[in-house]
């Protein structure tokens, strides 16, 4: 052991950034790849279906299966289009998705990048990955995707605007924009993690993260029923890949900073209860933050099974004249409640 | 060899080398995407600078939201750049001597005369615990409190203005109400008739 460590601390700080890296970037593509079974199996369920169940045992492999057959698949690129900004669309879908993790704290040593500013970096990133569909939309040269890079870049500016807000509250509450400092301001058990105080930002933020990863009931950008599969309309093969991978990416993205920001990321629920805390000391706080995301993530996929699509006009009501006139009155409110020092704030 | 210098020197190329882009670009949707990739690296090179608020706040607010918007227009303007060039050699004799002196006047006000190694001593990097955010979180509130502030009301009353301009009530507009349109019932959109069966002739 002292020498696996020895060896680890001689090597050179990039070998090390980059192993980090590596360490975080290859589970992420794994739990996309498993995340899309999961979500046939469970759409399935919810619509007395079984769901993929041939490929391997219980249709375990069937992630793979699909990768390899995209993997292989022709990549066409449509005769008229502009053949960079296309082939750069799908890249820039998925780099900004990825990036964001390196801010993301697992537990309270274990974290990539631990800078100050780590909140505004993420906002920063994500408001960011909007490009990658406008690229895509334009560049494919038609009319269908033109259509869906339109809507999808509407929507996910209008949205940004209400999580910005709601985000303004949490570190109101948190007293720093560093995840990991907002993860231990919340400390002292499930009452004290900022879903209640913040309850009406938390659901703001939630559904407008479901809105910016254009997911069900928020999906007009792909509107299979009005402009066939929107932005990647004419992507195949890996490029189609890479935008599949970029939303699922990024719902997982979306589920872990609400449950670090909102549900106390790797802190355990059982804190400040006499007997559980002790029996349940010996988990890792990583187990804790990968159960609440997994919540999160459920519903993502519980949202998809069960509300119909909103009409575009609906969308648009809801981000402008719903979340923002809530999250502009959430900010005087919590900031007289923090100033009153009135539980949980003192 | 320190790293800083690497990265100053190739994120201040590829800024360069992209802003010269945006002007010479045929393509005017390329041209915003090059002003895009600008602004992305000097805010790179403003991280450089220990300045990570300001940088991470120029991705946020105009890579992220006003470019966006931007290249929005652009692309459904769809221009046809070529009349807009058809004067560029002629009018070169004119551009020339104006880009000489713009260049001529940058080296005077922040050349080195000004801002030399001489006269101005190059920043000592700041302790571990410096919060850009922090400082500048304190002297906009502490001293820049009323610029701040009469910023934020000339912002304020640039938004109302644009409301004001497009609040204007036409009487062929329809508008619907989506508190009604949630509180429809069964009842008033369908009716059920009951009709006694007919015979065949």
């Amino acid at each position: 052991m002292d020498f696996l460590i020895d060896t680890w601390t001689g090597l050179p700080t990039v070998v090390q950034i980059l192993a980090k890296i590596v360490l975080i970037a290859v589970p992420i593509m794994l739990t996309v790849a498993y995340l899309t079974l999961a979500e046939r199996k469970v759409i399935g369920y919810m619509q007395v279906r079984i769901g993929p169940n041939r490929v391997g045992p219980r249709g375990l492999l069937q992630p793979i299966a699909d990768g390899i057959k995209l993997a292989f698949k022709e990549i066409i690129i449509p005769t008229n289009a502009n053949k960079a900004l296309f082939i750069m669309g799908p890249l820039l879908a998925l780099a900004p998705a990825l990036a964001a993790w390196a801010v993301i704290p697992f537990d309270e040593p274990l974290i990539l990048a631990d800078i100050d500013a780590g909140l505004l970096y993420i906002l920063a990133l994500t408001s960011g990955s909007v490009y990658g569909i406008i690229f895509a939309g334009w560049a494919s040269n038609s009319k269908y995707a033109f259509l869906g890079a339109l809507r999808s870049a509407a929507q996910v500016v209008s949205y940004e605007i209400a999580m910005g807000f709601a985000l303004v509250c949490v570190l109101m509450a948190g007293g720093s924009l560093n995840l990991r400092d907002i993860v231990l301001a919340q400390q002292g058990g499930v009452w004290t993690w900022f879903w209640l105080p913040l309850l009406p930002m938390f659901i703001v933020y939630f559904l407008s993260g479901v809105a910016e990863t254009n997911r069900a009931p928020f999906d007009v950008a792909e509107g299979e029923s009005e402009i066939v599969a929107g932005f990647h309309v004419e992507y195949s093969g890996m490029t189609f890949a890479l935008f599949f991978l970029a939303e699922y990416a990024n719902m997982i993205l979306i589920s872990a900073l609400t449950a670090l920001m909102f549900f106390g990321g790797w802190l355990s629920p059982f804190q400040g209860i006499p007997v559980l805390e002790a029996w349940f000391a010996w988990v890792p706080g990583m187990v804790w933050l990968f159960a609440k995301m997994a919540v999160f993530l459920f519903l993502f996929l519980w949202f998809r099974a069960t509300f119909p699509r909103y009409r575009y006009d609906q969308i648009m009501r809801l981000g402008w004249k719903v979340f923002l006139p809530v999250t502009l009155i959430w900010i005087p409110v919590l900031g007289v409640w923090i100033m009153l020092g009135i539980w949980p704030f003192h | 060899m320190a790293i800083e210098p690497v990265i100053f020197w190739v994120f201040s190329t590829i800024l360069v080398l992209s802003a010269g882009a945006v002007v010479t670009v045929r393509n005017p949707v390329h041209a915003v995407i090059f002003l895009v990739l600008a602004f992305f690296t000097s805010a790179a090179i403003w991280i450089l600078l220990e300045a990570e608020f300001l940088a991470l706040a120029l991705v946020l607010v105009y890579v992220g939201a006003v470019m966006v918007l931007f290249l929005f227009v652009v692309m459904m303007l769809d221009i046809n750049v070529a009349p807009l060039r058809e004067g560029f050699v002629r009018n070169l004799w004119v551009g020339i001597p104006v880009l000489a002196i713009v260049i001529y006047e940058l080296w005077v006000v922040v050349g080195e005369k000004q801002f030399g190694l001489d006269k101005v001593a190059a920043p000592a990097g700041h302790a571990a615990d410096y919060s850009n955010t922090k400082e500048l979180g304190g002297i906009l509130y502490t001293v820049y409190m009323y610029p701040f502030e009469l910023a934020a009301v000339i912002l304020l009353v640039a938004i109302v203005a644009a409301i004001a301009l497009t609040l204007r009530r036409r009487p062929q507009t329809r508008y619907q109400d989506p508190a009604q349109q949630v509180l429809v019932k069964r009842g008033d959109r369908v009716r059920l008739v009951k009709m006694a069966a007919e015979k065949k002739q």
